[in-house]
């Protein structure tokens, strides 16, 4: 395993923590230990967290009693893979047994999971340390962490800014180096678009490839958990940890997880890389456009072809997912009506009332946005205009895909038309807002993987990121070709002013 | 005025599976205390995913094909959504527009009261059957004091299949019977137990009325869905009354504007039916696949696998008893009542050598009777379906009668509470207590007379004096009544040619 592009390692106070690959090597080297690492992110936790608000809950005690037991392993050789030892923050919608999980929605305030998602259990038996949990959109809906019910998540980059969303604890907390890599989820480019926005690395895998027990469920048919990373390897890590077959989960593909990192350092030869005209129009900032192109000039220096696809009906992208995402989320979020767990209003007189006060109280408004317009959409009599027509787009936006991946390997592009936006800058605009996933959402209606890594930095010092998509199943290819791009463009020396950059 | 009473039904059965359809926890519906078999998944907690329990969908199949239904080659699973205290998830996993069968059929004789259907065959179809979760359980405070009600969660997630019929039946009763077949099925096939108490079987009825004006004019009353019976009594009774009620309130009208389904449910304790919600609010269920499972496959191979698994339906052996058996309706269907292990104990008794006609008479005189003494099961009892077989057979073969049999039955059932019994305590008591047909001097006497009967020339002769032509007599009556004690039959042979000859005398 060669680690050398863009690895440093900077443990001493005032830098934070580095990236997975670094510590791995540093673990094994014996520098440094478990417990340094996990006191040097609760360090910079302490010292940055206040003005980021990545962080909703940390249980420093059994990091820090994780970390030891990690260093026991180390010292008796029974280290359980790269993971091992080092602290991972999880987005507050994976549930852990005894951690709270509350969606950033009042309605689970104060909410403890009894049980363990999947990915977290993987995670336990692989080592890793799942530090805290970290802020989001109210139940992953939102691009900003404007729709968090708690607090205001912002970019490292910039203070004023959004660090994108949902996933905006899990990029924020990775990009202002406070832990080395955090599980988020994404269901219309919730972890591509705030690893973009953030300058990290973030992917989300095929639909199936990860198992969703455990994720509270926003929109079931279009979400994939998925890692961030500052490093590629530590995206692959990560992924190969959580990846595989879970018999909780049948829409989980049962097909064994691979071994990405055995693959990552060996570069793709004869690259055919898809340029769709669809996302270079319209609404794409030149900035962005221009830090795009460079990156594919360097896949074309490494002798990839660049070939222009065809995907004509991305247009219907958002479209579609704002008819199927709220459709599911209104189902899926009638579990939380004040009566078994989570927030009840006291301002009831009868079940009705009951029910209405507490989802009334507890929703916040883009919530409640979502819950109509999904409730509307499958209503007699509506369902074959809406939710029906959209299914069936759904199904030409994935041979779109199909037909375009007969000619290329991978389909690469931006990730958000724009960088980071101003926090406050667009919330009395939700049809602006959902334009920020306009190149994220169709990965999602098409089940394919999808990965995005920092491209470079606009000239007021926003990252911008390039997003590769791939085939189904073909993550292993996407780690390889962003791995490419690493190791000609490191990325990782480059600090942001939060972390002392 | 004529009417016409059209009847369908929607029955739901829960299965008997060991756990429950979309996870691991037990369906055991006798738990201690409330809300203590269940795990994240149905209880509904976030994050949590269903697994289709696939031995759930192997009952429900063998269910369907009890109902010679069709069995889809895809199906896939839909969310019912709406709110209810009971129901955790805010929605219920069932099937909407691709049940996993459907266009079945089932045959009960037609009411006779109806008109012009005496003697003939009422064919139901059946629309579909599909596979759903079950909801928990409220429970109310009923001290009218308004504290809290409660939720238990112990049956949620639950399989059940539900059944929906054409309205083809006819009358109440027509529904009632019905119910009892598919009923009989379910327990026949071991589906479900059906316990209606438990409410584990309960049907909802949709009825209306075709009135058939003297002017000529037919009107259709609206059609009312009598929900959540759970009784073949309360259903006959609730159709009942519905008819009689839709009789009052229509029967004058020959145009009726508002025909929209109204929901009712019915109150055993007054015998009425009561509206239950009004078409204001009438549900809209927002179906829709459920993301969360994938559909199932099921291949033509696999489908003929289950049909040459399938056990005989109750109805089927029923006919059979009448046709091959020789038992009377009214005999078969007692046995076939019974249940599976009845009729199964009935059929090993024939299998043993038993006259049918008596096998059926034992089976539900003698053995029902010793069952209800005893306050147990058919399972339970005590002397194997091959011995009674054996008894049985001994009276045909003449060698008991039914009354020794009879004694016989019951020596080796006082016998069983302290040994084992076999074919040796068989023989045993019949010797010990001198149950052979050989001793009993009432059967031999027949004997005797039939002999002397049929052979006047031996008895002239030696009424005549030749003592010597009642050895010939001897060895007939030795033939017939095999194994008998000659001396026995000797003395009782002279006995009766004396009687005869101071009879002539």
């Amino acid at each position: 395993m060669t680690l050398e592009a863009g690895s440093s390692l900077k443990t001493g106070s005032g830098t934070g923590t580095s990236s997975i690959g670094s510590l791995f090597k540093a673990l094994n080297s014996g520098t440094t230990t478990s417990r340094q690492i996990v006191e040097s992110c609760l360090n910079a936790i302490d010292q940055r967290d206040g003005s980021i608000g990545a962080f909703l809950h940390i249980d420093r005690e059994r990091a820090l009693q994780a970390a030891e037991a990690s260093d026991l392993r180390r010292s008796t050789g029974e280290v359980r893979g790269p993971l091992d030892g080092l602290p991972i923050s999880i987005k507050d919608a994976i549930c852990e047994a005894g951690q709270p999980a509350t969606c950033a929605s009042r309605i689970l305030e104060g909410y403890v999971s009894p049980y363990s998602a999947t990915v977290i259990d993987r995670l336990h038996a692989a080592g890793a340390i799942p530090l805290g949990r970290v802020n989001l959109d109210e139940f992953a809906m939102g691009s900003s962490s404007e729709n968090s019910a708690y607090q205001l998540t912002h970019n490292p980059w910039d203070l004023t800014r959004t660090p994108g969303g949902s996933s905006s604890g899990s990029a924020a907390s990775v990009a202002a180096r406070m832990v080395p890599g955090s599980l988020g989820s994404d269901t219309g480019g919730s972890i591509r678009q705030p690893a973009s926005l953030c300058g990290i690395v973030g992917l989300k895998p095929t639909y199936g490839r990860v198992s969703r027990y455990g994720l509270v469920a926003f929109a079931s048919s279009l979400e994939q958990i998925g890692p961030f990373s500052l490093d590629v390897f530590g995206a692959a890590a990560l992924l190969q940890t959580i990846a595989g077959h879970d018999p909780h989960d049948s829409t989980c593909v049962n097909t064994p997880a691979e071994d990405y990192l055995q693959t990552l350092d060996t570069p793709l030869a004869d690259l055919r890389i898809g340029v769709p005209k669809e996302y270079f129009g319209e609404g794409l900032d030149p900035e962005v456009q221009n830090i795009v192109e460079e990156a594919l000039a360097v896949y074309s220096q490494h002798g990839a072809k660049l070939i222009p696809v065809e995907l004509p009906h991305s247009k219907y992208s958002v479209a579609t997912y704002y008819i199927i995402a709220p459709s599911e989320a209104s189902s899926n979020l009638a579990r939380f009506d004040g009566i078994h767990y989570g927030y009840r209003s006291p301002n009831f007189t009868d079940l009705e009332s009951l029910y209405a006060a507490s989802r009334g109280e507890g929703f916040g408004p883009e919530v409640k946005r979502r819950i109509m317009l999904g409730t509307y959409a499958l209503s007699a009599g509506y369902a074959d205009k809406y939710y029906v027509k959209a299914l069936q787009i759904r199904r030409l936006i994935r041979h779109d895909f199909d037909a375009a991946f007969q000619q290329c390997d991978v389909i690469a592009g931006p990730v958000t038309p724009t960088p980071a936006f101003r926090l406050g800058e667009l919330t009395d605009d939700p049809l602006a807002m959902y334009l920020s996933d306009i190149y994220t959402i169709a990965a999602n209606l098409a089940g394919i993987p999808a990965i995005s890594i920092p491209a470079g930095w606009t000239a007021s010092g926003l990252p911008v990121g390039l997003q590769l998509q791939g085939p189904v199943f073909t993550e292993s290819r996407l780690l390889r070709a962003a791995r490419m791009l690493e190791i000609d463009r490191p990325w990782i020396d480059r600090l942001p002013p939060a972390a002392g950059g | 005025m004529k009417y016409d009473v059209i009847i369908g039904l929607e029955v739901h059965a829960q299965l008997q599976t060991k756990t429950k359809i979309f996870c691991g926890c037990a369906t055991d519906f006798t738990p201690d205390a409330p809300n203590i078999r269940t795990c994240p998944v149905c209880l509904g907690l976030p994050g949590a995913l269903p697994v289709l329990n696939r031995r759930a969908f192997e009952m429900a199949v063998k269910a369907a094909l009890g109902l010679r239904c069709q069995i889809a080659h895809f199906t896939k699973w839909d969310r019912k959504q709406y709110f209810y205290p009971d129901l955790p998830k805010g929605y219920q996993i069932s099937q909407y527009d691709l049940p996993f069968s459907h266009s079945g059929l089932m045959e009960i004789p037609a009411d006779p009261e109806v008109a012009g259907a005496e003697g003939l065959t009422r064919k139901v179809r059946i629309i579909r059957a599909h596979l759903e979760d079950d909801a928990g359980k409220n429970i109310h405070d009923e001290s009218g004091r308004g504290s809290e009600s409660q939720v238990d969660l112990n049956r949620a997630g639950t399989p059940l299949v539900e059944i929906v019929t054409e309205p083809d039946l006819r009358s109440p009763k027509e529904a009632r019977m019905l119910l009892e077949e598919i009923r009989l099925l379910l327990l026949y096939f071991g589906v479900s137990d059906c316990n209606m108490q438990e409410g584990n079987l309960r049907c909802d009825a949709n009825i209306n009325l075709h009135l058939h004006h003297d002017s000529g004019i037919t009107t259709k009353t609206p059609i009312v869905e009598i929900k959540n019976l759970n009784s073949f009594r309360f259903l006959e009774q609730a159709c009942e009354y519905e008819v009689s009620r839709q009789l009052k309130t229509y029967g004058h009208l020959e145009e009726i504007a508002d025909r929209t389904k109204r929901t009712f449910g019915y109150d055993p304790q007054r015998g009425v039916t009561i509206e239950q919600r009004s078409k204001e609010e009438a549900a809209d269920y927002r179906y829709f696949p459920d993301p969360d499972l994938v559909p199932v496959i099921v291949t033509a191979d696999q489908i003929q696998l289950w049909q040459a698994d399938l056990p005989e339906r109750p109805q089927d052996r029923r006919q059979r008893y009448q046709t091959e058996l020789g038992l009377s309706p009214y005999d078969a269907g007692v046995i076939i009542e019974q249940g599976r292990a009845f009729a199964d104990f009935f059929e090993q008794i024939v299998a043993h050598g038993a006259e049918s006609k008596q096998a059926s008479n034992w089976i539900t005189q003698e053995i029902q009777r010793i069952l209800n003494e005893r306050k147990c099961s058919i399972g339970e009892f005590p002397v194997s379906a091959e011995l009674v077989g054996t008894i049985l057979r001994k009276v045909s073969d003449k060698q008991l009668t039914l009354k020794a049999a009879r004694e016989a039955l019951d020596a080796l059932v006082s016998y069983s509470e302290e040994n084992t019994v076999s074919q040796e305590t068989l023989e045993k008591v019949i010797q010990e207590r001198g149950l052979s047909i050989v001793q009993n001097d009432e059967l031999l006497l027949n004997i005797i007379q039939q002999v002397i009967q049929k052979n006047p020339k031996p008895v002239a002769d030696y009424l005549g004096g030749k003592q010597a032509a009642a050895g010939s007599l001897l060895g007939q009556v030795m033939r017939e009544a095999r194994g008998a004690d000659p001396q026995l039959v000797k003395s009782l042979v002279t006995q009766a040619l004396d009687a005869l000859k101071s009879g002539n005398s």
